[in-house]
């Protein structure tokens, strides 16, 4: 439980509660947004960078452990291999199994394509999982498409990539429709409308949610269509090298076994790489809300073949980690908990700001209240207050209970209820913001290769509004599935080959780069490390 | 902070580990490099589904290894895939009475009541009394109580009748959600809306627009209270 400076903190909160209540905090003006994320968002730091030397984004910058990874050797160096003979033959092969992988897979499959994905875990060990919040749709009378659009290029910092962000908008009503009608259980009132709250940065209530559950409810549903469908899913097998064919198109991709190591060869007309996030990489030693996974495999096996990442330097740290106990240490506290009016308060029991800012905002101002103590002291470092008992006292008894069973549950396997008391969060690396960079086909400038979910770079611009990324795997997923759908069919794969990992081996040497990594990293190790601090290790 | 350490068995081993970890994270400390039984790691995949007995305490018990602490003379061992029965159907043609449950999962109606798999459930849901709700067709009733479930396995392996309790409550669930939950109209009044190219000029305009033009828009918009 709580330490006696938690407990004294604990009792300012509760003092202000009532009358915080009463008053919405100011919201911020562009321009102290400006200044507050210069001086305390990570993405600020230079010195957590370092610049490209070589490959397609040659010059540009990227987080140090990233960098590391981009520009490590191949792990099929010394292997020789014969591509003459695959193991498997397909006409789409799905790199990755969480929601936009599976949402591809679908509907290539759909699309009358021979579909295989692998997955170096199983099938929905994905971030998709882990998406608590919600999604977001302009399905009700007083929003638009428009206006979501708006909202999200605001929040993105108007960096998102217009073609991208308005095939995001346009199609989210059809894509909540989709998964409604493959059975997905959206919270809805008696009449069938659905229950739609704030998301931070929203400007219309559009989140759709399932509970506290709402990824895993969609990831259990993809999950049982693609059984249903009988697409193959070769399990604990990580792609390890794209393949290209003697023109230099995509065309399949060096497998391993995780168990048995053993290297397979799988030839595909098209390839969709949907590796999602790299929350595992722990930039700047932060903890992740990320699954076990995620570590920017995909980012990695697309670079080596060529093609051009995108804001690849910016990542989402989520304003609501767990701080504390520290058993939970940087798990994920959905923002929901702020949707619902729980708002943020520091060590002496003041609101720190408006619940709803977006989350770039939200975790800059974290930062900043506890570089100047104004945190609560952690085991493993600061914190501030979530006010959670907030969300009864508002929406009256039983509701914390219903629309966050999953947060409760939490938090009561180490005796905190969260109805009670306030939760101690600080933030936690959760997004990739960047990533490959695609067309509005979902293509990479390497042909036959495609993106979908969150490898894809320019989306979401700068910063992802919540929401919208359970909602980018279902639409670029279903695109990026149609769009091999179309593609296969014109394909002729020409011989295999593995030239461009050779040439990228050399480029390596001629650079001078000198390291012992080999990429893509698979798995972080955290074998022989007592807590989440010192895990940030490559 | 002063690090106590404590004894663990893994899989009959002793390993000493600090007391403040996890199960997953003792087993990490302790030299293990997770393949197996390692997902999102707080509590939302079911990978990690483990066993374990206390020295001197008769009864197994059961978790999740990454939302567990670990206590002193813990034997553990981890369940990281157990066998469960998915059958295969199409969702678009499938019955929503209980004729679905017994073409697909007839196993269920062996059920004797045990209650094993309740006492078992790492999320502290009532499984056994789900699968009473899917042998009568009650499948609203049959989602709602099964919806916190992680799919985690471990009351199909307490159970004497061979259930896969996980799997019958998708399939509830995803007929309740396709089937029995009401329609959102508003839903597909705007689909066929944009399908009919309502907005397509709306969002053609902001895409042309200077980013100067685009922040005034959107630092002076209206937010919904």
């Amino acid at each position: 439980m709580f330490t006696p400076e938690m407990l004294e903190s604990v009792k300012k909160v509760e003092a202000t509660r009532a009358e915080r209540m009463g008053v919405e905090p100011r919201r911020m003006t562009a321009d102290e947004k400006d200044v507050l994320l210069k001086q305390y968002h990570p993405d600020y730091r230079e010195n957590e960078f370092v610049q490209l030397q070589m490959g397609p984004n040659k010059g540009g910058k990227v987080p140090t452990e990233l960098g590391a990874l981009l520009q490590a050797h191949s792990r099929i160096k010394d292997a020789s291999l014969d591509l003459s003979n695959p193991d498997y033959d397909v006409d789409v092969l799905v790199i990755g199994a969480g929601g936009a992988g599976s949402s591809a897979a679908i509907e290539a499959n759909e699309g009358g394509a021979n579909v295989m994905m692998v997955t170096k875990l199983r099938i929905g060990d994905a971030n998709t999982m882990m998406a608590e919040g919600g999604i977001q749709a302009a399905d009700k009378e007083n929003d638009s498409p428009a206006t979501h659009y708006l909202d999200a290029l605001g929040g993105g910092h108007f960096a998102n990539k217009p073609e991208l962000l308005s095939k995001l908008v346009s199609e989210a009503p059809s894509a909540i429709k989709w998964l409604n009608e493959l059975g997905v259980m959206f919270d809805k009132d008696k009449d069938g409308t659905m229950i739609t709250t704030h998301g931070g940065g929203t400007s219309r209530k559009r989140m759709h949610a399932c509970a506290d559950y709402s990824g895993a409810e969609i990831m259990r549903v993809l999950r049982d269509e693609v059984i249903n469908r009988q697409i193959p899913v070769v399990d604990f097998t990580s792609a390890i090298e794209i393949i290209k064919d003697s023109e230099g198109k995509a065309a399949g991709a060096v497998l391993m076994n995780m168990e048995t190591k053993e290297l397979l060869i799988a030839k595909a007309k098209t390839v969709i790489i949907a590796t999602g996030g790299a929350g595992r990489l722990h930039y700047q030693g932060f903890p992740t809300s990320n699954h076990y996974g995620a570590t920017a495999d995909g980012l990695v096996l697309a670079y080596r073949a060529g093609a051009e990442l995108l804001y690849q330097d910016t990542l989402q740290y989520h304003p609501t980690g767990v701080a504390f106990p520290e058993q939970i240490f940087g798990a994920l506290v959905t923002e929901k908990v702020r949707s619902m009016g729980a708002m943020l308060v520091n060590e002496a029991g003041e609101a720190v700001m408006h619940p709803l800012e977006t989350r770039d905002v939200s975790a800059a101002s974290i930062i900043r209240e506890c570089a100047n103590e104004k945190g609560v002291t952690t085991p493993l470092g600061k914190g501030i207050w979530l006010d959670t008992p907030m969300i009864d006292a508002i929406h009256g008894e039983g509701t914390l209970e219903k629309r966050l069973p999953g947060m409760l549950r939490m938090y009561l396997k180490y005796d905190i209820d969260m109805r009670e008391v306030p939760i101690l969060i600080y933030p936690t690396l959760h997004y990739q913001n960047g990533g490959i960079q695609i067309g509005a086909d979902c293509q990479t400038s390497v042909e036959n290769l495609f993106v979908a979910g969150e490898a894809v770079g320019g989306i979401h611009g700068r910063n992802r509004l919540m929401g919208n990324s359970l909602l980018d795997i279902i639409v670029f997923g279903r695109d990026a599935g149609k769009e091999v759908a179309k593609k296969f069919k014109d394909v002729q794969v020409k011989d295999l080959t593995l030239d461009h990992v050779n040439k990228f081996e050399k480029e390596l040497e001629d650079t001078g780069i000198k390291t012992d990594l080999v990429s893509p990293k698979l798995l972080p190790d955290y074998r022989r490390k007592a807590n989440y601090l010192n895990q940030a290790v490559l | 902070m002063e690090e106590k350490m404590i004894d663990v068995f893994l899989f009959g081993k002793k390993y000493s580990v600090p007391s403040n970890l996890t199960i997953m994270g003792a087993m990490e400390y302790s030299g293990y490099q997770l393949v197996r039984g390692c997902g999102c790691r707080c509590g939302f995949c079911g990978a990690c589904a483990t066993l374990y007995r206390i020295k001197g305490d008769k009864e197994l018990k059961t978790c999740l290894a990454c939302q567990t602490q670990v206590q002193e003379n813990m034997y553990i061992a981890t369940l990281p895939n157990f066998p469960l029965v998915k059958e295969v159907y199409d969702i678009n043609t499938v019955s929503t009475n209980e004729q679905v449950m017994m073409q697909l999962y007839p196993e269920i109606y062996s059920c004797i009541g045990c209650n094993a798999c309740t006492k078992s459930c790492t999320q502290g849901i009532n499984p056994m009394q789900y699968i009473a709700y899917a042998q009568r067709g009650e499948f609203e009733k049959c989602a709602e109580e099964s919806f916190d479930c992680v799919m985690c396995g471990v009351c199909s392996s307490r159970c004497p009748a061979g259930i896969s309790h996980a799997q019958v409550g998708v399939l509830a669930r995803r007929i309740t959600g396709k089937y029995l939950a009401p329609e959102s109209v508003h839903l597909t009044n705007r689909v066929q809306e944009i399908e009919n190219g309502d907005f397509t000029e709306l969002i053609e305009k902001l895409m042309q627009k200077p980013v100067e033009e685009l922040q005034e828009l959107y630092n002076t918009r209206e937010i919904e209270k």
